[in-house]
């Protein structure tokens, strides 16, 4: 069961609802928790992982040996990312334009290419206090592309396997989706089971709310809500779920102690216990609106 | 000599366009018989590499040197690598394609020894 907390716009709850889904589930169920985040990774300050393992990931680019290189420029033209000119005798490659597709080691005519590794991030990786497997990407800076390193986390297996204590107890992945709606949560999104989507009610999360719906829609994955800061602006959510067929599952209302626990790295279901039986009802509620 | 001019039209008379990659056409121009031709830069929606782009395209025109306002680090590397000269002429006044070949003419450009900013793409 792989569970996707998404959002659209940032800032609208995704870890807090992310985290404390994976603790009051993790009481029963075998967890593993992915923080898909890779632009700024923020669900070790709620769920204290220790992260003991740490591995470079990135992207292989291409060098070209000059020796065996004729300059034809076939490696040029099928690049569609303008990383490799051909041009005055010489096979220039701009590795920050390439993405890693592999195709001008593919197409050379004189297997003049071979592939080197360049670093986009690391994966760290560990487990927390009542073992959750968890795993974090964090790209480095000035890099822009987090896809390479979100297929890597999302490959991640843990070297400890997560705990399990209930009888029957089930394999749970979440993942902690970036904010916006753009290549990076399209990756995070591919191959779940289903997307919960987290927003306010308020006009800037229902129109990003719609955005990563559409996305969901597409992949044809099923789809719930959590309207997270209940009671500030208005219900054009809760109109528009409606209209939509898209249940709200839970709200959280919008509390001023919540804010100040969160801001102190609690999780909501430590820092309001009261919410537990809220969490267990929406895993259940998640688990059984997915086909078999 | 052929020079290539970043304009935004495809017209001597255009208005010279100060961005080298997403410039939206450039005039070549023979500076002995001052015959010209234009090409549209297919750079220019380019999502990234423009740069790269335009410059491969001035060599395939063959010219020898190039007037823009600016030249990004990849765009100077593939430059340089074809033995183009960079010329610089500012693009904060309306001038045209034609101004800039006589601007050349008078020999009142300057060239650019090394990028002229850190590029557009990921830092």
């Amino acid at each position: 069961m792989r569970i996707v907390v998404a959002s659209g716009k940032g800032g609208t709850g995704k870890t807090t609802v992310a985290t404390s889904l994976a603790l009051v589930a993790a009481e029963q169920d075998a967890v593993c928790f992915r923080d898909c985040d890779v632009e700024a990774p923020n669900a070790a300050l709620f769920l204290h992982p220790v992260l003991d393992s740490h591995r470079e990931v990135g992207i292989l680019v291409p060098q070209v040996d000059a020796q065996t290189c004729t300059y034809c420029g076939t490696c040029a033209e099928v690049c569609q990312f303008h990383a490799i000119a051909v041009i005055g005798g010489k096979t220039l490659v701009f590795p920050d334009l390439c993405h890693g597709c592999g195709s001008c080691t593919l197409v050379c005519p004189e297997q003049a290419i071979s592939e080197r590794l360049a670093v986009l991030g690391v994966i760290d990786s560990g487990s927390t206090p009542e073992g959750i497997a968890f795993a974090q990407g964090v790209m480095n800076v000035g890099q822009p592309m987090a896809v390479p390193i979100l297929r890597e986390l999302k490959q991640w297996s843990p070297a400890i396997p997560p705990a399990a204590c209930g009888e029957g107890a089930r394999d749970i992945e979440i993942r902690d989706a970036p904010p916006g709606a753009s290549c990076p949560v399209v990756e995070t999104l591919r191959g779940a089971d289903f997307v919960l989507l987290v927003t306010e009610p308020t006009p800037f999360g229902l129109h990003d709310l719609k955005q990563v719906a559409a996305i969901a829609r597409d992949l044809g994955l099923p789809a719930g809500v959590v309207v997270n800061r209940d009671g500030i602006g208005d219900d054009a959510v809760g109109a528009w779920c409606a209209a939509n067929d898209l249940p709200i599952l839970l709200r959280i209302p919008m509390q001023r102690r919540i804010a100040e626990a969160i801001a102190r790295g609690t999780s909501l279901v430590a820092a309001a216990p009261e919410y537990r039986s809220g969490f267990r009802d929406l895993l259940e509620d998640i688990i059984s609106r997915v086909p078999a | 000599m052929k020079l290539a001019i970043s304009c935004s039209g495809t017209t001597l008379d255009s208005p010279f366009d100060a961005r080298f990659g997403r410039a939206a056409a450039f005039c070549v121009v023979d500076t002995d018989t001052g015959a010209w031709t234009a090409h549209a830069n297919p750079a220019l929606s380019a999502t990234g590499g423009a740069g790269v782009q335009a410059a491969q395209l001035v060599a395939k025109l063959g010219a020898q040197s190039v007037v823009s306002g600016a030249y990004g680090p990849k765009a100077f590397d593939t430059l340089s690598a074809a033995g183009i000269a960079m010329l610089l002429a500012a693009g904060n006044e309306a001038r045209s394609a034609a101004d800039i070949l006589a601007l050349f003419q008078a020999g009142d450009l300057i060239q650019a020894g090394a990028p002229s900013h850190t590029g557009h793409h990921g830092g």
